[in-house]
């Protein structure tokens, strides 16, 4: 070898190590950030943990012994050294020693695995019921026992962060991008079933420490369970890619004791049964115009953007826009049943009717629409409530 | 037919008159589109292949840069969401169609004739074909960024429904996929016809170099699924323009059978990737080591089995859609023994390096790299099979790094070590081991800062395909994406190296170039006459490393 090239594989080498030693050992450490799998609050995720740690040993065992003959041979098996090559071609004992010893290997690792998962698939015993649902780009949850339900959106301060050229600084927002307007409330100590499905393409209910993730399927439903040990709140995001704020759905779960999560639920009831009440009066253009421009806010601007301006090409403009300045059946029959074939999915499951009267009327007069038309609650009440009738018996 | 070209060529057969009269004349077509765009030739063919991998490359490269650095922080600072996910899906598309692809078949084309001994591909104008329409499927893929409804945005998956919502941009995605596929057949076909009817005397083929060997699987893969991956873009073409509802749930359709189907291409595609990679490693450390490949025989099974494996696989990809549990165990299970066959190859690598008498040039630097890191990429493939596991795992930033282990340390590697090691017989001119050197230890180094730390961030629960994250995981963000821009830099040193090597090079390779290089394409002289052996050489024992 040229002696300028021995001084680069020497200073290569140091670099090289240098470089492993620090990207394994050092950034680790000096950074603080978590590096390995959460154990987690449940059953499941401390099997899953496990698991995960014993498949990580085996394969950094059998590494160390596959790379420390490989490096020994480097080293001492060199041309330079004036070592001279072996004959040998094959060996068909060690190459039927190297091909058993991995099957028994991997047959070890199977029995705990298979274990995990038999227990994973058991929903049996469950004691309540929440039905998760995601569309684009937020999560539905009905506590089918309790009769709550409710929608989980990107909070507002992380929202505003993180738009393009936003000028807020990530760091100074709490939980930037894990944090939600309606966190999912659930007791500890009880298994609790998830039937998991989604309104308009994929996505995937995923809190680390819970220990899975499980996708939502349009038109399938899917099962799951959990038996939360420890009080807390816990962060996840959606982890199928589902379009453009893909990353802006995030999913927190506040874990309460029983006693305080029945309260919570009582709490709730009474909520939705006073917003009830609230539909059947007449709102002044003044309520509506200030709800629908928060309901605005967290459910269309998005899309269409906090202007109306829209995003092109997929997202269209509302502001000065056939549907919102032109006959009002057509725009209450688009926000409540979307249009097919693209990101505009029906609300009607989504937002209470109250929520879509009022962004109906902010659209139809905000951004310059000044079609001074005022849609009542009552009025989208009475057209769910006909198709709710129309659905049952066609 | 076939037949009667490998008797006429038997009936001729004397090593000692390689050449005829017309030694001294290539035949090489007169003007720039007759030699480029009508040839027929294999050495040409595979050097445009070669040139349209590493412009794809590099195009595929810049959208990965665009990627590393919005994820160089959190907050978005340079695209929106919806352009960041168009290049996610594009960068894959690029990469894994227009890079790593077409290498493979350019090199093929190169290589596999002069390995058995035979003038030129069995289909010469097919070749023609199957090239040229790739510039053409590349166009079209590549023009949807421009169109008025964007590129797609779904991911290289294109899983339904969120596919279904690209605007009339689809349409010519799919047309260019259907391109690739034809191309990528026509190609499988020739190489396929070349290796089982054009092999010179004694060529058998269990003498075959492991180069051809793992081709000749893996045009098998790709005949069995190119179709497969034909089909399913078309139902979603008729998903979204005509009506139907193959993946509509709304309309009976199925949303998780596009999956199903997609994976029974995507697994062995994968395989398709990897597996003239390993045909390449198996060349390279036998010539540095002086020494015959260990197991050469145990080599070729394990690649046939790999192969058929590679089929039986697909949902691993979609443990979290919700299989009944017995599916889940199945695909654990097959899974888990693919690592067999492939510790066989790595156990047989290592045992070729033992007792050898090895050098380290650039190609064989690129060797050894691939099979550390590829092992690596093996390892998190063995966890990632761990249905339980993968639970956690799943779409995070630690699959991220599993398949670029396997992809830019595993196969871009051994396609760097292939251009590394043939270049010279290429050219006929020996390429700067210097700068040979410089390029394999900054690659080498900044694909694992770039790569490594996104096994914490995935494991840390950072989702993959995400434009912007929590705080949480910015400090390994900022490493990778560092690491990114200098593995990427490091490339334009690549393409200095080879450009040096074709245009400016003074020092002229040998016929053999390595001391220790075996088989039939190192008997020609460098550069290789036009059309490789016209008359085929009679293969003896010691001509190849494998000889029995």
């Amino acid at each position: 070898m040229k002696k300028e090239n021995t001084v680069i594989v020497a200073l290569a080498v140091l670099a090289a190590v240098v470089a492993a030693a620090w990207l394994l050992l050092v950034a680790p450490a000096m950074t603080g950030n978590e590096i390995n799998m959460p154990r987690g609050v449940t059953s499941q995720s401390a099997i899953h943990y496990d698991l995960h740690m014993i498949v990580l040993w085996v394969t950094v065992v059998i590494g160390i012994g596959v790379f420390t003959v490989m490096f020994t041979s480097i080293v001492l098996h060199r041309k330079s050294r004036g070592y001279v090559a072996a004959k040998f071609s094959h060996s068909t004992r060690a190459e039927i020693i190297w091909t058993a010893i991995p099957v028994l290997i991997l047959i070890a690792m199977a029995v705990p695995a298979t274990t995990a998962l038999v227990k994973m698939e058991d929903a049996s015993g469950t004691e309540m019921t929440v039905k998760i649902t995601g569309f684009q780009w937020r999560w539905k949850y009905e506590y089918l026992d309790q009769g709550i339900s409710f929608i989980s959106t990107l909070d507002a301060a992380s929202n505003a962060a993180r738009q393009l050229g936003s000028d807020i600084e990530p760091e100074s927002v709490p939980n930037y991008l894990l944090e939600v307007d309606h966190p999912l409330v659930l007791p500890v100590g009880k298994k609790i079933k998830f039937l998991i499905t989604a309104d308009d393409v994929i996505h995937s209910w995923w809190v680390p420490e819970l220990g899975w993730k499980r996708d939502a399927i349009p038109g399938f439903i899917n099962e799951a369970w959990t038996n939360i040990d420890e009080p807390g709140t816990y962060r996840g995001q959606c982890a199928e890619l589902c379009g453009k704020d893909h990353g802006f759905m995030p999913i927190v779960i506040i874990a309460l004791p029983e006693a305080e999560f029945e309260a919570w639920a009582e709490a709730q009831l009474a909520d939705s049964q006073n917003q009830q009440q609230d539909v059947e009066r007449l709102w002044t253009r003044e309520e509506l115009m200030q709800q629908g421009k928060s309901v605005y806010a967290s459910a269309c601007a998005t899309c269409h953007q906090p202007d109306g301006q829209g995003l092109t090409p997929a997202f269209p403009a509302l502001a000065g826009s056939k549907i919102a300045t032109g006959p009002l059946d057509a725009h209450i029959d688009i926000v409540m049943n979307g249009r097919a074939g693209t990101a505009m999915s029906g609300w009607r499951e989504k937002l209470s009717a109250a929520d879509i009267a009022t962004a109906l009327t902010y659209t139809r007069n905000a951004f310059g629409n000044d079609t001074g038309d005022v849609v009542q609650p009552i009025t989208i009440a009475e057209i769910m409530r006909q198709n709710a009738a129309g659905g049952t018996t066609p | 037919m076939s037949t009667d070209i490998t008797h006429a060529i038997d009936g001729q057969a004397d090593p000692d008159q390689v050449h005829d009269g017309h030694d001294e004349s290539d035949h090489k077509p007169k003007g720039f589109l007759n030699r480029w765009l009508f040839t027929t030739n294999h050495k040409d063919i595979g050097t445009l292949y070669l040139i349209l991998s590493l412009v794809a490359f590099m195009v595929g490269g810049a959208m990965a840069m665009i990627i590393r650095a919005e994820l160089f922080m959190p907050g978005l600072q340079l695209v929106e969401p919806d352009f960041f996910n168009q290049m996610v899906t594009m960068h894959a598309l690029v990469m894994v169609f227009g890079a790593i692809m077409p290498a493979w078949v350019g090199f093929a084309n190169w290589l596999v004739p002069m390995m058995v001994g035979a003038p030129d591909m069995a289909l010469p104008r097919m070749n023609n074909w199957s090239f040229w329409i790739l510039p053409f499927a590349f166009t079209l893929l590549l023009s949807t960024l421009f169109m008025d409804s964007g590129g797609p945005a779904s991911g290289w998956t294109l899983y339904p429904p969120l596919v279904l919502q690209t605007g009339s941009s689809l349409v010519f995605v799919v047309f260019s996929v259907h391109m690739l596929g034809i191309s990528s057949i026509m190609g499988a076909i020739n190489i396929i016809t070349t290796i089982l009817n054009m092999r010179a005397p004694g060529m058998t083929l269990l003498r075959m170099p492991m180069f051809v060997w793992t081709w000749l699987i893996t045009a098998f893969l790709l005949i069995a699924v190119m179709p497969v991956l034909a089909g399913a873009v078309t139902m979603l073409l008729t998903d979204h323009f005509f009506g139907t509802n193959f993946f509509n749930a709304a309309g009976g359709g199925d949303p998780v059978m596009f999956q199903h189907i997609f994976w029974f291409f995507g697994h062995p595609e994968v395989y398709i990737m990897i597996l003239p990679a390993f045909g390449v490693i198996s060349e390279i450390l036998p010539t540095f080591s002086r020494k015959p490949l260990f197991g050469y025989t145990s080599m070729v099974y394990a690649t046939a089995t790999i192969g058929f494996l590679s089929f039986i696989v697909w949902a691993h990809h979609m443990f979290t859609v919700g299989m009944p549990l017995q599916g889940e165990l199945f695909f654990m299970y097959a899974t888990m023994l693919i690592s067999v066959p492939t510790g066989v190859k790595v156990f047989n690598w290592v045992s070729t390096m033992w007792q050898g008498s090895m050098t380290f040039e650039t190609p064989m630097l690129f060797a050894i790299a691939f099979v550390v890191l590829f092992t690596i990429g093996g390892f998190s493939g063995l966890m990632l099979a761990i249905t339980a596991a993968d639970f956690q795992y799943h779409d995070t930033y630690f699959v991220v790094a599993h398949f670029h282990y396997v992809l830019v340390p595993g196969a871009v590697f051994a396609l760097m070590a292939a251009t590394y090691y043939w270049l010279p017989k290429f050219t006929g001119n020996m390429y700067s081991e210097k700068w040979g050197k410089i390029h394999f230890w900054l690659s080498a180094i900044f694909v694992n800062v770039l790569f490594f730390p996104q096994h914490y961030l995935g494991l840390a629960g950072m989702p993959r395909r995400i434009p912007d994250y929590s705080p949480q995981f910015a400090d390994f963000n900022m490493i990778s994406s560092l690491g990114g821009f200098a593995f990427g830099a490091t490339q334009l040193i690549f393409v200095g190296v080879v450009w040096h090597c074709v245009y400016r090079s003074k020092v002229r390779a040998t016929a053999r170039v390595w001391e220790g290089a075996r088989g039939l394409e190192w008997t020609l002289p460098s550069p290789p006459p036009y059309h490789s052996f016209t008359t085929p050489p009679e293969v003896t024992h010691n001509m190849l490393s494998y000889a029995k």
